[in-house]
């Protein structure tokens, strides 16, 4: 197992959390993840591993952090 | 009725009303402040003297019921760059103009002596009165007086007393549908009717509709659009978490500038984040969503209440939180509250204000993370024009020079707003090349770099930044043409059925043919004019650079510095 730390953004964090950690299998995708999370894939906007942008077959690794956003926009 | 110029000389005392010429019938908003000015304005002018024009116009759509079409554009030489400047804001005066048929009111020249003037615009023209009772008064208490001296409905433009002082902070405030305050923010143009000698412009309510060469297709069109913003994924954000919903996504990749622009993380994100403001203005009973204008579908304002649930501060925008809030280390949403209130009742650019505030306390003058001094500064030296005050108000390169920092986040003099231009290289491509000093929303490379609105290109690779600068920077000359909001651009990027309805909706109003294309030339024309118009005021490609401190120091956490070179940049203009 890989330890990651998982954080949520804007209305993705109703019902679940804000930020937690959690094991996944090696090679488990982000999109995997986020539909362990019971995210609907488009809800999903952008998706971060340490900061940069990642697609959804990424597959972070130990001691990353995923963040996961909605779209959202402003400015 | 036929949309008219409304012209009044401050020198003589004069109001003429003028038929709109032949070129400059299709143009409206940025693009017609920016015509007016680039043809009638000296380039080498001083941009306080009585060569000045200040410029109003409601966009092509404003007054109409298209949704999200009320922002007004108001230009001039601008105080604070030297260049050519447009700046929009929402509020209820684009569509009150509109109404009355005025598609540009020019204020030039510049009165005798010391004397403070009101301008009340009517369908009939202008009437110029002296003032004395609001001279020296904020914002708030001018948008009240006028309330009670002439009834609810009447539109307001006004300067606080930093426009009175003329400092190139001034902003220009403009009352939204509630009686609180829009900003025309940036570049000093408060400064500029401060020169004029105006405190405020009152516009008198009318019952005037909009004519529409063709009804039946603008209602079409205008249903489309509206349904294409409100369906848009973003417009659920805004509408929630207001603009503010930016500083995690932005401090999360590495791009939010902390502590004078010395970190590309702020460690009190969460405080003043868009989620932690939505809590807070639930709790307190204000109010999550609220729109600058009537006809705004996607509402990215709210009413934000202090402790006691007193009204606080509205349009708090991610802007502004982020430059009180990350670029001066103050993590507390309620004085960066307060200090947005001050700011709008002073009538000063907030992000200007701030971004001066924290070269300040690069110089050591206060610490950072002292918001509370912050606010004794803004209300004892800003609001009272002491010496040190007028420094402030002098913005962030003043700033810089008097005290001997070499941090200054400047383009042409103008502050460098929120997203560091190390690790989201497209904006700063955007604020190197900008007609208008540093912009972000001049070509908002963030929404694709960052965002994944219209594709996504890497914030960290000098790949395609050019490109995508100059796109957005072309459309976005158009949009602020046409009255509508800038946050119309999500939909417009991403929603293939938006444009075409917005250039339906400005064919059917005017009985035109225009295709998409012609609205991006007309994108690319503004720019043209604009850059023109800075050419002849002096200005080289020399001044389209960052300040030397991005090249040389690198931003945490991706430790990135600026790496464009000259060429680079300048083949931003190649069009
Ligand atoms: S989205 Fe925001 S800025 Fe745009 S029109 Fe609505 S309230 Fe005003």
């Amino acid at each position: 197992m890989r330890r990651i730390t998982v954080k949520l953004f804007a209305h993705l964090r109703q019902g679940r959390f804000v930020s937690r950690d959690m094991d996944i299998a090696p090679e488990t995708t982000v999109a995997r993840i986020v539909e362990q999370l019971g995210i609907n894939q488009d809800e999903v906007g952008v998706t971060m591993i340490n900061s940069r942008h990642c697609s959804p077959d990424a597959v972070p690794g130990e001691g990353d952090t995923l963040a996961i956003f909605p779209l959202v926009g402003g400015g | 009725m036929s949309d008219r110029i409304f012209r009044v000389n401050m020198s003589d005392l004069s109001v003429k009303l003028e038929e709109c010429p032949s070129q400059w019938a299709g143009l409206g908003g940025r693009g017609l402040t920016s015509s007016i000015v680039a043809s009638e304005v000296d380039p080498c002018c001083h941009a306080l003297g009585p060569s000045n024009k200040l410029v109003f116009a409601p966009g092509l759509l404003s007054g109409t019921v298209a949704a999200n079409s009320g922002r007004l554009s108001c230009g001039a030489k601008s105080p604070l760059t030297g260049t050519i400047k447009e700046s929009n804001a929402g509020g209820t005066a684009a569509q009150m103009l509109a109404r009355l048929g005025c598609k540009a009111l020019v204020i030039e020249g510049a009165p005798a002596g010391d004397r403070w003037y009101s301008l009340r615009v009517t369908p009939d023209g202008v009437i110029i009165d002296t003032e004395e009772e609001l001279v020296g008064r904020g914002n708030y208490a001018v948008a009240e007086s006028v309330r009670q001296r002439l009834g609810e409905k009447y539109g307001v433009i006004s300067i606080g007393p930093a426009g009175e002082m003329k400092m190139a902070v001034a902003n220009i405030s403009v009352k939204d549908p509630d009686g609180r305050l829009r900003s025309h923010g940036r570049g000093g143009l408060g400064a500029v009717m401060g020169s004029k000698g105006v405190k405020f412009i009152a516009i008198e309510p009318t019952d005037n509709t909009i004519s529409i060469a063709d009804p039946e297709r603008f209602s079409r069109a205008s249903r489309a659009f509206a349904q294409a913003l409100a369906k848009h994924p973003v417009t659920e954000g805004l509408a929630s978490y207001g603009t503010d919903i930016l500083v995690n996504i932005v401090n999360e990749a590495g791009a939010l500038p902390a502590r004078n622009f010395t970190l590309g993380q702020f460690e009190g994100h969460d405080s003043i984040s868009g989620e932690t403001m939505h809590e807070r203005i639930k709790e307190r009973g204000g109010k999550v969503r609220h729109g600058c204008h009537k006809g705004c579908v996607i509402q990215c304002s709210q009413v934000y209440n202090d402790k006691q649930g007193r009204y606080l501060t509205s349009g708090f925008e991610y802007e502004s939180i982020w430059a009180m809030g990350a670029d001066c280390c103050v993590d507390d949403l309620d004085i960066i509250a307060e200090a947005d209130h001050l700011m709008d009742d002073i009538g000063i650019d907030t992000i200007e204000t701030s971004v001066a505030i924290g070269v300040a306390m690069e110089a050591g003058i206060l610490d950072f993370g002292d918001g509370r001094e912050a606010l004794r500064i803004l209300r004892e030296e800003v609001a009272k024009g002491t010496p040190f005050g007028r420094i402030i108000g002098g913005g962030a390169a003043v700033t810089g020079k008097a005290f001997g920092v070499t941090r200054v986040p400047v383009v042409k003099n103008q502050a460098i707003p929120a997203y560091d231009p190390r690790a989201v290289k497209g904006i700063g491509i955007t604020y190197a090349t900008s007609t208008m000093g540093a912009d972000h929303t001049a070509g908002y490379t963030i929404a694709t770099n960052i965002l994944n609105c219209g594709g996504h290109v890497d914030p960290l690779s000098k790949e395609g930044q050019v490109e995508l600068s100059r796109n957005l920077q072309i459309a976005t000359a158009a949009v602020d043409s046409t009255g509508m909001c800038i946050f119309t651009a999500f939909a417009i990027l991403d929603d293939e059925t938006c444009l075409p309805a917005l250039v339906d909706m400005i064919n059917a109003r005017f009985g035109t043919d225009l295709a998409a294309e012609d609205v991006t030339s007309l994108g690319a024309r503004i720019l043209k004019t604009e850059h023109d118009f800075n050419m002849r005021a002096g200005f080289t490609a020399a001044d389209d650079r960052l300040p030397e401190f991005f090249a040389l120091e690198e931003l945490p956490p991706h430790n990135v510095k600026w790496d464009f070179t000259q060429d680079e940049i300048d083949s931003f203009w190649d069009f």
